[in-house]
């Protein structure tokens, strides 16, 4: 069988359901988007992730229409949404305090935005039970929020801003105040309801497992631009640049001269009396260019004789030993004092564990399992 | 239980001495059969009798909640109105000037107050009567009432509008239908905060008065002049009573709510 990828944005026919196109924003002389031009499509989850201050957060008050971009254009469905009050837009937004309206009932929370609208009172109520029964909160339709525990609290954030049927939802930071076990589930139900309703979801996130778990696409942000948009595991796998793969998950930076071999082969001189190290490098380097080799710690090899073949070999000794359970991340301090991570999952049981602390061992790596960046 | 030392015993007893012995004294003398304020004669309720016969005071009463419920309303409007701009604006130029001319009357003395309300109203030719009462009660009063509405705006949350306006409603609908019936309580209390000032004011109302209006604390104090009757201490009995109760249902009113809350959140969590 096979299944349609869902990619919008490879097809260049597509057209996108919000485009930004160089916006800026200042706030005073503070620059908090930086001539941002960037598209997303229908039925996208897409996230925005970055640390605080980033600009992710007035990128969501801008499509709300609580914030007015300084220049630069942002359309919704091909027209331009600058001069739409935040009232009149097809945009709602699930805030992250949630913002429930503490003198109504749950029902009242849900119903509010469908009364402004005017519905009748028949589809009204039909639509505020068809909310009540998504989010799971037939039980409390009658409770205030202060009598409800967090997660039902955010329940009824997420059933109020879907009730009037959005074009597009915003979410800014919806599970912060949740406990990492029921942030989890809720993730899963997020993703549940957002492809039964089919509605564009936008999420702002600072946290990247988040952001990698639920979205179909993630930007990266800093200082007011986009460092890079692609998929979750082209994130992961195929980062941009050292802060991108800094950002996302751990991982080893080496900094080198770059030495081009024959078919992109690169290699790496970085240290006095280490071996240079070999990459398969995706983008052309200039002998003598600074380049960084950003290799994921689950892709370094651990072992105690050197690797047969290996491509990459270097040999230290365990600094330290991160026992997270499943997985282990080992520090190995190589002669020259730089530390190298590498992981290795617990296949074994703990009092069986073949390397502990001051053990010489051998790194090593493939060619393809690093890569390499200029910047 | 710690037994009180007898220090604490006599700092404790000295202090409600000293609040509350001439109301003590003012009440049990409006119970004085003589009409000597000083002898007492025995038991007697005949001085309520006749102040309930009154005109003079019964009119002024009359007069004295007309002005304070038209000042506190129109003082809560305004001052509800000013402490949404100081705290919603941001910063905008002369916003420190602004919230200083606020709470400025709040020092003036009130001679002052008075003084320069008189000027006014002899200036633009307005008869002095009621009306000016309650435009000088309003002035007054209305910079407590945009106190006590501030600090509790300070504290709301402003995504809470920001959600209303993003389901659809307009910034006054949002204020209508969100902001004021959360922050009502704030209003409520600054409405009864101005209600008290006005209702004993007795300076400001005096310069701005005319003949055509008494209000009771002017028809108090230009009695007693004349000599203290047992039928002030009545009527100062009632106001007492009065005050002592809406203080006391206020009270009882708050720490319910609280109880109730504080039931409803332990609900909550056992239905996590």
């Amino acid at each position: 069988m096979a299944v349609k990828v869902f990619a919008p944005w490879d097809n260049p026919d597509e057209k996108p359901l919000i485009r930004f196109e160089n916006v800026t924003k200042k706030f005073g002389d503070f620059v908090a988007i930086d001539n941002l031009t960037l598209d997303i499509f229908e039925r996208e989850f897409f996230a925005l992730l970055g640390p605080s201050g980033c600009g992710k957060t007035t990128m969501m008050r801008l499509l709300a229409g609580f914030e007015a971009p300084t220049s630069g254009k942002i359309e919704l469905g091909g027209q331009n949404i600058v001069p739409v009050p935040p009232n009149k837009r097809a945009v709602n937004m699930m805030f992250q305090s949630y913002a429930l309206f503490p003198h109504l009932t749950v029902w009242e929370n849900i119903a509010f935005g469908l009364k402004r609208e005017g519905m009748e009172k028949d589809k009204l109520n039909a639509r505020v039970e068809q909310m009540l029964k998504l989010t799971r909160l037939e039980r409390f339709a009658k409770r205030k929020p202060h009598q409800i525990s967090g997660g039902q609290r955010q329940r009824v954030a997420l059933a109020r801003s879907l009730a009037k049927a959005p074009k597009l939802l915003l979410l800014d930071e919806p599970l912060g105040a949740l406990d990492k076990k029921l942030r989890e589930a809720t993730q899963f139900e997020l993703m549940d309801i957002q492809e039964k309703t089919g509605t564009t979801f936008v999420i702002v996130t600072h946290d990247q497992e988040e952001a990698m778990t639920v979205a179909s696409r993630v930007a990266v942000m800093d200082e007011g631009q986009i460092i890079q948009v692609a998929t979750p595991d082209r994130i992961y796998e195929t980062p941009n640049s050292v802060y991108v793969a800094d950002f996302i998950g751990d991982v080893n930076i080496v900094e080198g001269k770059a030495a081009p071999l024959e078919e992109n082969q690169v290699r790496i001189d970085w240290a006095e009396g280490q071996p240079p190290l070999v990459c398969t490098a995706t983008q052309p380097f200039d002998p003598g260019q600074t380049c960084y080799l950003a290799i994921r710690p689950e892709k370094v090899m651990i072992t105690a004789e050197r690797p047969e073949g290996a491509d990459n070999a270097v040999q230290g000794k365990i600094h330290d030993i991160a026992y997270l359970g499943n997985i282990s991340t080992y520090h190995v301090q190589l002669s020259n004092g730089t530390i190298i991570k590498a992981q290795s999952a617990n296949t074994r049981r703990i009092a069986r564990r073949s390397f502990t602390w001051e053990d010489p061992v051998w790194l090593s790596w493939t060619a393809t399992a690093g890569v390499l960046l200029a910047r | 239980m710690n037994r009180l030392s007898w220090f604490n015993a006599v700092s404790l007893t000295l202090g409600f001495a000293f609040l509350y012995i001439p109301m003590i004294i003012l009440v049990t003398y409006s119970f004085n059969e003589s009409k000597l304020v000083t002898v007492w004669a025995g038991f007697s309720t005949k001085w309520y009798g006749e102040l309930m016969g009154n005109e003079a005071f019964l009119s002024a009463a009359w007069t004295t909640l007309k002005v304070a419920v038209a000042s506190s309303t129109m003082a809560t409007v305004l001052g509800t109105m000013a402490a949404y701009i100081l705290v919603r604006a941001g910063r905008f130029p002369g916003r420190t000037l602004f919230s200083g001319m606020i709470y400025a009357p709040l020092v003036m003395p009130e001679v002052i107050t008075g003084l320069s309300l008189l000027l006014l109203f002899i200036g633009v030719g307005l008869d002095r009567g009621v009306t000016t009462i309650v435009l000088a009660h309003t002035t007054f009063t209305m910079c407590y009432v945009s106190v006590v509405v501030s600090s509790r705006l300070a504290t709301f949350d402003q995504s809470l509008e920001e959600a209303a306006l993003d389901l659809g409603c307009s910034r006054a609908e949002a204020f209508r239908l969100v902001t004021l019936p959360i922050i009502a309580p704030a209003v409520i209390s600054g409405w009864l905060l101005a209600f008290t000032l006005s209702l004993d004011d007795l300076v400001i109302a005096s310069f701005t008065t005319g003949p055509s209006a008494t209000t009771l604390p002017i028809k108090i104090f230009s009695a007693v002049r004349l000599g203290v009757s047992p039928e002030i201490n009545a009527l100062s009995t009632i106001m007492i009573g009065i005050v002592t109760v809406g203080v006391i249902t206020a009270s009882l009113i708050t720490k319910q709510n609280m109880v109730r809350q504080r039931r409803d959140e332990q609900a909550a969590a056992r239905t996590q």
